[in-house]
């Protein structure tokens, strides 16, 4: 039955990049680079040393900018869980802020941070450290009570209680937070390379649109679109092996 | 003879590499016109599977299903009514609505459906919660809806899927009195699922115990009770030699149930 | 308003007078930032002139675009996987991963295609928005409490009319976030993609006013966006709360 399901998925793979093949025969090379091609091509800015400045100048603004917004969300968001008249005054307001599109600021955010690192470190790290916030206040506040009352029968120190109730219960949900976090700072980091500064993939994006230079479009797309659903993947298995004792 | 099941089984195909179940059967039972009977078990006997086999909900793998002469087979008769374990009451509709539910597509116009919703509604004790959401009622209440929203389409057999369970014991009895009261003024003929031997040794005319899975019927009993009985009927000294009954059967196969026997003792 | 809600309007508030303390006092440079009710003034100014008024007509009909062919494609789409089990099961791993690549990277590309109008920018919000609601259909049909449709089948109803007298009402709170979703990220999709490139609409306005160092006109636009935001979600957030509040148990 599982060889089924992945058998079915490889096939609408197949049939996905069939049609890109097909979109291809349909609107030529001006439009597009066919799937071979810009595998072909992609692989080969991968191995030219001249892209991996700009390759390792997005990794790292990510890196940071996913630090930022894992270390505030976690710590802040736990934090204010922790404490009920706290999370109860401060979550609707954060659910609120969370819908604004944060888009909307990023030119304040340039004109503040100006032009560089900071920037699209600071706009990615946005992106992602509401959501990250809210939901780990919702991994604290939504403990079964029951666990805590078992626990204090059960006589633990304040230490085994976070150790082995708290701890346990809350890190499925907190990594499911982690990786939602994930992928929206990822967008928010790309996006602020677009126009922050003159290095890294997002800019050697805008500036393969602005020339025209359909082959580097279409690579650099595959790049990121590949580097994405890759760490993505490895975060799911992690989340479902966490949450694999759930109904 | 009102409604009767034949040498029905119900076997659970096997799925992905798991044996297949047997749920229930061979199981034969036979339903009067008008009487008030029900069906108690161990857990997972087939209870709940025999009802949804009677309703037409489900198909048995073997055997004849019969209401009112004609055959029970994939679809839900008209004249059958269903009452379910849970609160099936729709969240979305006030009390008013949900009752009226079943009336909308039986092509009667909306003086008729206003007169028997209105009916229903008065009848469970719900006139005053007519425009509350189930949400900001009880769960007796609710279940109440549940039984007010089938008893609009008129049904001469009411099925009961152990509807009292999430209740507590007083307000079970209230409703046990309810059901009695519903049983006389409808004239239907029911059948209560419930594992409430009590329950079911105080309400009915006839009460079938069935043995551990596969289910099968070990021995009926008639309670032999006036047909203006209520709960007080428990002062009876036969309600207690009833119950004894019951339990003397069922304690055997509930252990069965519970994975230990007779021999091996408390653990 | 409760007692909490009158604390978040002081923290806002509050968090509003301290920003305007720092720009007049100039501890925040009027080239980084400038006072909070000149932002407003402005805004108000820009919205009464009536001079962007093309550029917000293109925009809003941009979003209205969008989010209709998210929440409607995206309905349908969650309708038919959720039909079709076979289809859940070949399209589940796509669906989750869909979330993490960021469909503004396909803007470019479909420029090329379309050209610059506002083709590929509904193009781009539809794509942001719509598998979100597709999976909120998904999610919400199969949340069905299953005893719902058995009563369905206890009352003889069709299977379309129990499309539409059970199904859709059951899995009404789900659709509606899969409508808040989509109402989100089709703001987003257009006015990202007007920020990168575009001939029009607010986001283009925004972008202008920033390449020329109006801070004044980009702040007011700022906030004219953030209330047209703040508009749709609240008024989606009352429906939602009125419809939960019948349904809590």
């Amino acid at each position: 039955m599982k060889s089924n399901r992945a058998l079915y998925t490889a096939a609408f793979f197949a049939a996905l990049l069939i049609l890109w093949q097909g979109l291809y025969f349909a609107f030529g090379p001006r439009v597009l680079t066919p799937p071979w091609t810009t595998f072909a091509n992609a692989w080969g800015m991968l191995k030219m040393p001249d892209y991996w400045p700009d390759i390792g100048e997005s990794i790292r603004a990510f890196l940071i900018a996913l630090l930022i917004a894992f270390g505030i969300g976690i710590v802040g968001g736990v934090l204010i869980g922790t404490w009920r008249t706290c999370s109860e005054v401060l979550e609707p307001l954060l659910v609120n802020v969370n819908t604004v599109p944060k888009v909307a600021l990023y030119p304040v955010i340039l004109l503040i941070f100006g032009l560089g690192m900071w920037s699209k470190v600071v706009f990615g790290a946005l992106h992602g450290v509401i959501p990250i916030m809210i939901s780990s206040i919702g991994a604290v506040r939504n403990v079964n009570p029951i666990y805590v009352q078992c626990g204090r029968t059960m006589h633990l120190t304040r230490w085994k209680m976070i150790r082995r109730i708290w701890v346990p219960a809350c890190v499925p949900e907190l990594f499911s937070g982690l990786r939602l976090g994930f992928s929206l700072t990822l967008l928010g980091t790309i996006f602020g390379e677009f126009f922050a500064s003159q290095k890294g993939v997002g800019f050697l994006l805008m500036n393969a649109i602005d020339l025209r230079n359909i082959p580097t479009i279409m690579s650099l797309i595959l790049i990121l679109i590949i580097f994405a659903v890759l760490s993505n993947s490895a975060l799911l298995a992690v989340d479902r092996r966490l949450h694999r004792h759930e109904a | 003879m009102h409604a009767r099941v034949e040498s029905v089984t119900r076997v659970y195909p096997g799925r992905g590499g798991h044996p297949p179940v047997n749920a229930l059967g061979p199981i034969d039972l036979d339903l009067y016109k008008g009487e008030f009977l029900s069906i108690v078990g161990p857990s997972g006997c087939g209870k709940s599977t025999l009802l949804e086999l009677l309703a037409g909900l489900a198909e048995p793998t073997e055997g004849r299903i019969e209401f009112e002469g004609r055959e029970v087979r994939g679809r839900v008769p008209e004249g059958v009514g269903v009452v379910f374990q849970e609160d099936s009451s729709f969240p979305w509709l006030t009390v008013w609505d949900n009752v009226a539910f079943g009336l909308e597509n039986e092509g009667i116009d909306s003086a008729e459906i206003k007169r028997r919703a209105d009916f229903a509604v008065g009848f469970m004790g719900l006139a005053d919660f007519a425009k509350s959401y189930p949400a900001q009622l009880s769960g007796g209440m609710r279940q109440r809806v549940c039984i007010a929203r089938t008893l609009v389409l008129q049904p001469r057999l009411i099925l009961l899927d152990e509807p009292f369970a999430s209740l507590d014991q007083q307000t079970r009895l209230l409703m046990g009195d309810e059901l009695l009261r519903l049983w006389r003024e409808t004239g239907a003929t029911i059948l209560l699922i419930t594992h409430a031997l009590d329950e079911a040794a105080m309400l009915s005319d006839r009460v079938a115990a069935m043995s551990a899975r596969p289910g099968r019927l070990l021995e009926i009993i008639f309670t032999g009770w006036p047909g203006d009985r209520d709960s007080r009927i428990v002062e009876e000294a036969r309600f207690g030699t009833v119950t004894a009954r019951l339990w003397t059967i069922l304690r055997e196969e509930s252990m069965k149930a519970m994975g230990r026997t007779e021999s091996k003792g408390p653990a | 308003m409760t007692r909490y809600g009158w604390v978040r309007l002081g923290i806002v508030g509050g968090a509003g007078v301290i920003l305007e303390i720092l720009c007049r006092a100039s501890v925040i440079p009027r080239l980084i930032m400038i006072p909070p009710s000149e932002m407003l003034v402005s805004a108000w100014q820009i919205l009464f002139s009536g001079e962007i008024k093309n550029d917000l007509y293109f925009s809003l009909v941009n979003i209205a675009l969008a989010i209709a062919l998210s929440v409607a494609g995206g309905f349908l789409t969650g309708l038919a996987i959720y039909s079709v089990p076979l289809l859940r099961a070949t399209l589940e791993p796509f669906l989750t991963s869909y979330s993490s690549v960021p469909p503004i990277v396909f803007y470019p590309m479909l420029i090329v295609i379309f050209g610059l109008n506002r083709i590929p920018q509904i193009a781009i919000a539809v794509m942001f928005g719509l598998v979100p609601m597709a999976m909120n259909t998904i999610n919400g049909l199969y949340r069905i409490r299953p005893v719902f449709l058995k009563v369905g089948r206890a009352h003889r109803v069709s299977p379309l009319a129990s499309v539409f007298r059970i199904k859709l009402p059951a899995a009404a709170p789900y659709l509606f976030t899969g409508v808040t979703l989509a109402v989100s990220y089709s703001v987003i999709g257009v006015i990202s993609t007007e920020f990168i490139l575009s001939a029009s609409g607010i986001g283009h306005q925004i972008s202008f006013a920033y390449d020329n160092y109006d801070n004044r006109a980009m702040y007011g636009l700022v906030v004219l966006l953030l209330a047209v935001s703040m508009l749709l979600n609240s008024t989606l957030r009352y429906y939602s709360q009125r419809m939960l509040r019948r349904w809590a148990r």
